[in-house]
C-alpha cells in the first residue's frame, strides 16, 4: 500500500514544492526558537542555582553543551542527506546537505569557543590537546573541507557527489568525539547526561540544558530552511518555475 | 544589577560565551537573508535581459 505519507514525501522532495512549503514553515520554527530561547536564558541565569564547586562560570554549560550536541547532530543529519542524495540522486537531499553545513560549522566553532572560555576559569587554560577537544576541532575541519570542496567544483552535481563522499567518510569522527572521554584519559569531563546512567547533575540544570538544546534545534531548522530556499534559487535558476515566480511578483519575493 | 553582570568574578568568561554565541546566531540569519536577496536580484536581472532580447 502506498500511504498518503509516502506520496507527501515524494511531493515535497521536488524543489518546486519544497520551496513554498519551507517558506510557510520558517515563521513557525522562528516562533518556537524565540520562545524556547527566552525561557532557556531565563532559566540559565535566574532559575538554575550557583554551582557549589565552580561558582557562576558553570553557567557556560547552557550554551556549550547544546552547541556541542548540535554540532554533532547536524553532521549526522547532513551525512544522512548526503547518503540519500547519492543513492537516489535526489536533488533536494543534496541541497539540504549543503544548506546544513554552515550552521553545523558555526555550532562546532561555538562549542570550541565557549569551551575555551569555560576551560580558562576551570582548568586554567583556554586550550589543551585533549582527545575531546581535538576530535571536535577535526569536526570543524570536516565542515570547512565539505564547504570548500563544494565551492571548488563548478558543476553542482559533481560538487554534491564529491562532498557527499567526504561527509560520509567523516561520520567516523562522531563516535570518536562521543566516546573520547571514555577511551582516553581526558581533561574534559565525562558525559553529564547519558541514556544509561543516572544524571550527575541537578535536574533543574539538565532541564535548562534541554530547553536551550531545543531552542538551538528550532533555530537550526529555521535558518537551514531559509538557506535551503536560497540554494534552490541558485541551483534551479534555469527552471521555468523559478523564473515564473521571480517575474510574477519580484517585490513580494524580495521581502520574504 | 552590576552584581548580575559580574557573575561572581566570572563575568568575562560567561559574557564572552553567551555574547559571541548570540552574535553569531544573529549574523548568520542576516547573512542568509542577504545572500538570498542577492540571488533574487541576479535572477531578476537575468529575466529582464531575456525579456529585452525577446522584444528586440
Amino acid at each position: 500500500m502506498v500511504s498518503e505519507n509516502a506520496i507527501a514525501w515524494y511531493h515535497f522532495s521536488s524543489p518546486k514544492n519544497f520551496y513554498p512549503l519551507a517558506g510557510r514553515l520558517i515563521p513557525w520554527f522562528w516562533g518556537l526558537a524565540v520562545i524556547l530561547l527566552v525561557v532557556g536564558l531565563y532559566m540559565s541565569f535566574f532559575v538554575a542555582p550557583t554551582d557549589y564547586k565552580q561558582g557562576e562560570s558553570y553557567r557556560i554549560i547552557f550554551v556549550h553543551v547544546p552547541a556541542a550536541w548540535m554540532s554533532m547532530f547536524i553532521y549526522l543529519v547532513m551525512a544522512a542527506y548526503a547518503i540519500i542524495g547519492l543513492t537516489w540522486k535526489l536533488r533536494m537531499a543534496e541541497m539540504m546537505a549543503s544548506a546544513l553545513a554552515p550552521t553545523g560549522a558555526m555550532f562546532t566553532f561555538l562549542a570550541l569557543w565557549t569551551g575555551a572560555f569555560w576551560g580558562k576559569p576551570t582548568w586554567g587554560a583556554y586550550w589543551v590537546w585533549d582527545a575531546r577537544l581535538t576530535s571536535e576541532l577535526i569536526l570543524l575541519f570536516l565542515y570547512i573541507g565539505y564547504m570548500s570542496l563544494q565551492s571548488a567544483i563548478d558543476d553542482p552535481r559533481r560538487a554534491a557527489r564529491a562532498s557527499a563522499l567526504l561527509a560520509i567518510v567523516g561520520v567516523i569522527n562522531l563516535p570518536v568525539i562521543y566516546w573520547s572521554v571514555k577511551w582516553w584519559n581526558t581533561l574534559h569531563q565525562g558525559a553529564s547526561v547519558s541514556p544509561t546512567m543516572a544524571p550527575k547533575m541537578a535536574s533543574i540544570m539538565i532541564t535548562t540544558m534541554l530547553v536551550m538544546t531545543f531552542a538551538f534545534w528550532m533555530y537550526t531548522i529555521a535558518v537551514v530552511l531559509m538557506r535551503a530556499r536560497r540554494v534552490i534559487l541558485e541551483r534551479e535558476r534555469q527552471t521555468s518555475w523559478v523564473m515564473e515566480m521571480v517575474n510574477a511578483d519580484p517585490q513580494a519575493e524580495m521581502k520574504k | 544589577m552590576s552584581d548580575f553582570f559580574a557573575m561572581g568574578g566570572h563575568g568575562f568568561f560567561i559574557w564572552m560565551s553567551f555574547g559571541v554565541t548570540a552574535l553569531f546566531m544573529v549574523i548568520e540569519v542576516i547573512a542568509v537573508k542577504r545572500s538570498r536577496q542577492t540571488v533574487l536580484k541576479q535572477l531578476l536581472r537575468l529575466a529582464r535581459a531575456d525579456l529585452r532580447k525577446a522584444q528586440s
